[in-house]
């Protein structure tokens, strides 16, 4: 009786257990490593959540006025207090959240979005470099009040028409604020590009005839990502005080129409009396811009395959 | 890379004589009335003798070639006339505000010295604690350190002026007395006793300020330098056995500095547009009250030289910190 | 002890004593801030009320008003009338005679010279000036000697007191500004920056938009007076800030019109270095109603014009119904405080002019309901009032001002109480306020409902103020949107009315005009609804003594008397 030898269990072949994991598992399981990102998301969630689902359960309304309520303290009816007319802060802190959280995000990302590209595009194309650059200190040097004026001189009416007076502000409003703040990204990234561009792996997959958008979209933009992740995180605060801005030269919304930056604008004149009122609207903004901040920080070290490995 | 920087400055004029017509198209477009500030009380009749006496009667092509002439031609032989005691622009009108019915460069110069104490003061010590900051909390990414950096640099830059300021007023002002809360732009430093109530008065603004500006760059320079460390060059050199201060301050830094040099560019130019609120809070009344007021007032010919001479240092310092990308990474050419 | 008290009674002795013998200049030094800094020391070039207010202290009219609204000379013996013989019996001319002795700060005479050449200098056509409307009617001025000067009008003039009365229309030198007439008065920088005057105090130095340092005039014509030798004028920054200098840190000693909410005045003077100080005028906050349909659906040029009809505010029981609904007791508190009473006039004052309206002043939201459902407008979907399918919505605008603000929450929630809905809008006040015929948002242009802001009157007479409101001074296209009758009121019989008032020269009988006329715009026909009439509120510190607010002409009319408490 022969027996066939059995095979030698270390040499056998095992077929994969677990199918492969894609990029954006690890970077997933990266950023679920990164402490402060964690914390960082859930603290935007709980913001967004408080101000979107929070008027639906609170009594008050946010414009509502009552005059013998005015300029109370903490109490169990006003937790965070009333205002000079005796509106509900907390209210207005959730009315508010809502718009400058959209506004924020909205126009941090169209100026986000326009910056990069134009930084990408003047910095890898030498041919655009010079036009797109020279766009740019135009509008680096367009005065910015006149600017706002006359953009709601020629659009407000019409937007209003197509879209309603709130969409059309909103619309106007993040178009403002994009469209004049997204000069120092695009300087930024394409400083970084103009570097990038002459690095060896650039020219090993260019010689490997990658096109010119696969080395856009793969070898520059996930090298930039750090500057850009910065700006985005300076730029929702700047787009949340530049919407209190607005307001003021009435280009913003209805005065009656709390934000946090003009709920803070507001408070500041009562900041002896009553640093509650400044101090709401202050922690709404300095949270946001905190965990979008470190959520940042975690999505660029996820990014990154030289610290993911580790 | 000389050809490369003439070339630049060649075409920044046609740059420049563009962005100024836009400029100006832009404030004639702007809704706004220089009469604006005029009480009610005085007739609609009057008003509008007030703006036909500005000039406002002509057509627009005509006053902006009125300006251009004024600002390149008249402007600078005033200069040269105060430089050598010429006489060349004897008679001939210059840049006039609406305003103040004076020369606006004569205002622009008044305002420069108090300028240059607080905005550009702020701006150089910002620099210099940010880089320092971001520098290290690269380093010793989620350290202690880097943290409370992180925390108070994000907090800083989300609370805007208008509160900072405020706040510090009434904490140094108000409350304990040490320090004033309105700027003396008349104060001239001849001995030390007034030096010290130059310094004093200068405290708050240029702390405000400075937060600001640390925040930005300290976070620029901090993600700038974590792309940084852990290249593989990074690694050669420490096997070669360089220490590793060698390693970080001048491998590393060098290699992370571009994105920080062009943010520390794009922020130079705004020195000179002033602080508005800041300026507004302490009344330092710089550049930047000068232009808010100017603006508010619709004083034209005050905003459009402002905005000028604004957008010829932004174009400067574009070319500056193009250059100086050559000189930290020889890698990047232009021609 | 006795030591101590006798030091007191030494102190108290000196500071008698420097009373008695009072000295130019003893009291050293004053410093005062303006929120708004002052651009111009020429209030003919500017016109704005914080040049006017710097420019008197430097240069001065020949008479003021005083705290009450009185004339008294300044620069003259008296103020001309036609008891004294001042004022012709045919109202055309009146003759001012110049006290004897006056001298320029430069130490050179003040003659009647110099009187014609300020109003020359004014009235020249090309030169801008800011106060012609002082001047207007004025056919010449003459040099009858070296003190005395006639003014000739070209009609019957019942108040002759335009040119040479009030900060707005103060002397300036005719040597100085002989080089500075007509188009070349924009390029006299020298000269409108540092005025030679008369008045207690000379222009240092001046820089634009930031700060004037004077001192005190060495030929003033009280020897004793200014007791101030220098003062620094400091502009800029907030009311807040302005009011935190003298009331909290105690850095300087007046502060001007601090437009704040009552209860932060009060908190800030309850720290002890200084008082707030009110005064009223003729300041009146007031809605103003659209006669006319501003929709955006109509062409453009004839929206808002006379052409179209308010849809809705045409009907004066809606008008009245919307005034009723507002409680200005409430709305005075919170917004002035002291600085504020509510009122139903659009001509508070002086006490001749003011009509005895009081109709306005309490709150009647059922009243407004039931004379909405009368108008035939009905409770509809979402508690918003209905008529023949047209929704009761209003806009309504304002410029961007804390105060405003509040006001436009509290008014859309009585509105919304008896079913009118409203949208805000507050518009930055350089837009509002200027004439730009090409914006969209001037307060004349009127592209909304109503609208929300103050106005006030020159000098104690309403007679100008009143005149705006007739038919031809209404904002059209055809007037490039400028007129003061904002709301487009026509009324054949209020525009012979108002040419009675300009024939009419006895003080009683003038009142009783000026009054119906007030209430033909307020009470009779809702097209004005005044919330408050709006006093001035400035502060001064504990030891700046001998100041007097003054509505009726600038502030500073009197800081020659001005001094230092010990």
């Amino acid at each position: 009786m022969t027996e066939t030898p059995k095979p030698i269990a270390a040499l056998a072949d095992t077929g994969p257990t677990a199918p492969p994991r894609s990029q954006w598992r690890d970077v997933w399981d990266q950023f679920r490593s990164h402490r402060g990102a964690l914390i960082g998301s859930v603290v935007l969630i709980l913001i967004i959540a408080a101000v979107f689902l929070g008027p639906l359960v609170w009594p008050y309304d946010a414009t509502f006025i009552d005059i013998r309520a005015r300029n109370q303290g903490p109490s169990w009816a006003h937790p965070f207090g009333t205002d000079q007319l005796g509106r509900d802060t907390l209210a207005r802190m959730m009315a508010g959240g809502q718009t400058s959280i959209a506004v924020g995000l909205t126009a941090m990302l169209l100026a986000l979005v326009l910056g990069s590209l134009v930084g990408v595009l003047a910095g890898f194309f030498r041919r655009l470099d010079g036009p797109l650059m020279r766009l740019t200190d135009l509008f680096l040097s367009l005065p910015l009040l006149p600017l706002l004026l006359v953009m709601v001189l020629l659009f407000r009416e019409s937007l209003n028409g197509v879209f309603g007076p709130e969409t059309g502000i909103f619309i106007l409003i993040v178009v403002a604020i994009g469209v004049t703040s997204w000069m120092p990204t695009a300087r930024i990234v394409r400083g970084d590009v103009l570097a990038l561009k002459e690095r060896e792996f650039i020219l090993a997959a260019r010689s490997i005839g990658t096109t010119n958008f696969g080395l856009i979209t793969r070898h520059i933009l996930p090298n930039v990502m750090s500057p850009i992740m910065v700006s985005a995180t300076l730029g929702i605060a700047n787009a949340i005080i530049t919407e209190s801005a607005l307001s003021f030269l009435g280009l913003g919304f209805p005065p009656d129409f709390p934000t946090w930056g003009r709920l803070l604008n507001d408070a500041v004149q009562y900041l002896q009396d009553y640093p509650e009122r400044v101090f709401w609207p202050g922690l709404g903004i300095s949270l946001t811009v905190l965990s979008i901040n470190y959520m940042g920080d975690g999505l660029r070290d996820a990014l990154d395959p030289r610290i993911r490995g580790r | 890379m000389l050809t490369y920087t003439i070339r630049r400055f060649v075409l920044a004029i046609p740059t420049l004589l563009f962005i100024s017509l836009v400029i100006f198209l832009l404030l004639e477009l702007a809704p706004g009335d220089p009469m604006a500030q005029v009480p009610l009380t005085v007739p609609p009749e009057v008003k509008e003798k007030m703006r036909l006496a500005l000039g406002l009667g002509d057509p627009t092509h005509i006053r902006f070639g009125k300006w251009m002439w004024q600002f390149f031609v008249v402007e600078p032989m005033t200069f040269i006339d105060w430089l050598f005691g010429t006489a060349w622009a004897e008679g001939q009108q210059r840049v006039l505000s609406w305003q103040f019915r004076s020369p606006v460069m004569d205002v622009i110069v008044q305002r420069m010295p108090q300028t240059l104490w607080v905005v550009a003061m702020s701006y150089v010590v910002g620099i210099l604690i940010a880089l320092p900051i971001g520098i290290y909390s690269a380093y010793r990414q989620y350290s202690v350190f880097d943290q409370t950096g992180t925390f108070v640099t994000m907090v800083g830059y989300s609370v805007p002026p208008f509160f900072s300021g405020v706040l510090v007023i009434v904490i140094f002002s108000v409350q304990l007395g040490w320090l004033p809360s309105i700027y003396d732009t008349t104060l001239v430093v001849v001995d030390w006793a007034t030096f010290k109530q130059q310094l004093m008065q200068m405290v708050m603004p240029v702390m405000v300020l400075a937060l600001q500006t640390t925040a930005q760059i300290s976070r620029f320079m901090r993600a700038s330098m974590l792309d940084n460390l852990n290249q593989d060059y990074v690694r050669t050199a420490r096997a070669k056995g360089l220490s590793e201060w060698s390693v970080v301050m001048v491998h590393v830094l060098r290699n992370s500095m571009i994105p920080v040099i062009t943010v520390i560019a794009l922020g130079v130019p705004s020195i000179f547009g002033g602080a508005i609120i800041t300026e507004q809070i302490f009344k330092v009344n710089g550049l930047g009250q000068l232009l808010i007021t100017a603006i508010e007032a619709n004083d034209l010919p005050m905003v459009q030289t402002v905005t000028f001479m604004i957008a010829v240092l932004i174009v400067f310092f574009n070319i500056v910190a193009d250059v100086l990308y050559g000189v930290f990474d020889p890698r990047i050419r232009y021609d | 002890m006795t030591l101590k008290s006798l030091m007191l009674g030494a102190t108290a002795v000196t500071s008698l004593a420097s009373m008695a013998m009072a000295e130019r200049g003893a009291d050293g030094h004053v410093n005062l801030i303006y929120w708004q800094a002052p651009s111009i020391m020429n209030p003919y070039l500017s016109g704005g009320t914080k040049e006017v207010e710097a420019a008197s202290l430097v240069i001065e009219p020949l008479g003021r008003y005083n705290t009450k609204g009185e004339m008294i000379p300044y620069l003259a013996e008296e103020i001309p009338t036609v008891a004294n013989g001042g004022v012709s019996e045919d109202l055309t001319s009146i003759t001012w005679k110049i006290k004897p002795g006056i001298l320029w700060s430069d130490g050179t005479p003040f003659t009647a010279n110099d009187v014609k050449f300020t109003a020359e200098y004014c009235m020249h056509p090309e030169g801008g000036c800011a106060q012609l409307g002082k001047y207007e009617g004025v056919s010449s001025v003459e040099v009858i000697d070296d003190l005395t000067v006639k003014v000739n009008f070209s009609q019957p003039t019942p108040v002759p007191y335009g040119p040479f009365m009030g900060g707005q229309a103060p002397i300036i030198q005719a040597a100085q500004f002989a080089d500075c007439l007509g188009a070349k008065a924009q390029e006299c920088s020298a000269a409108n920056f540092a005025p030679i005057g008369t008045g207690p105090f000379k222009v240092d130095e001046f820089r634009p938009n930031d700060v004037i340092s004077l001192s005190a005039n060495p030929n003033y014509r009280d020897p004793a007076k200014p007791r101030f030798a220098t003062m620094t004028f400091k502009g800029g920054g907030d009311a807040t800030a302005a009011g935190r200098a003298v009331l909290e840190t105690g850095e300087f000693d007046y502060a001007w019109n601090l437009q704040l909410a009552p209860d932060v005045i009060a908190n800030m003077e309850a720290a002890g270095k200084g008082v707030a100080m009110s005064a009223f005028g003729t300041l009146v906050e007031r809605i103003e109603m659209n006669l006319t349909d501003p929709s955006p659906d109509l062409p453009e040029g004839e929206r808002s014009t006379a052409k179209h009809p308010h849809p809705i505010l045409t009907d004066m029981r809606v008008r009245k119904a919307l005034s009723m609904a507002i409680d200005r007791e409430l709305l005075t508190e919170i917004g002035y405080g002291k600085a504020g009473r509510p009122t139903c006039n659009l001509v508070p004052a002086p006490e001749i002019f003011a009509s005895d309206n009081t109709d306005c002043l309490t709150q009647d939201i059922e009243g407004a309901k039931a004379l909405l459902e009368e108008a035939g407008w009905t409770v509809g979907a979402g508690g918003i009032r209905e008529k023949d399918g047209r929704k009761l919505s209003l806009l309504y605008q304002t410029s961007t001002n804390a105060v405003r603000q509040d006001f436009q929450a509290l008014i859309k929630q009585w509105w919304s109480e008896i079913g009118v809905e409203t949208e805000l809008r507050n518009i930055s006040a350089s837009v509002f306020f200027g004439s730009d015929p090409g914006s969209p948002d001037t307060f004349p242009k009127f592209y909304a409902d109503v609208e929300m802001y103050a106005n006030n009157f020159d000098g104690t007479d309403p007679q100008s103020y009143l005149a705006g409101y007739t038919c031809e001074k209404a904002p059209r296209p055809e007037t490039q949107w400028q007129g003061e009758n904002i709301n487009r009121f026509c009324d054949p019989a209020y525009d012979e009315l108002v040419k009675e008032l300009g024939r009419t020269a006895e003080l009683d009988k003038r009142g009783e005009i000026a009054k119906k006329l007030n209430d033909m715009l307020t009470k009779d026909s809702y097209t004005i609804v005044p919330l408050v009439d709006r006093g001035r509120v400035s502060a001064r510190s504990n030891t700046l003594g001998g100041v007097e607010l003054n509505t009726w002409d600038t502030e500073l009319w009197n800081a020659a008397d001005w001094f230092r408490i010990k």
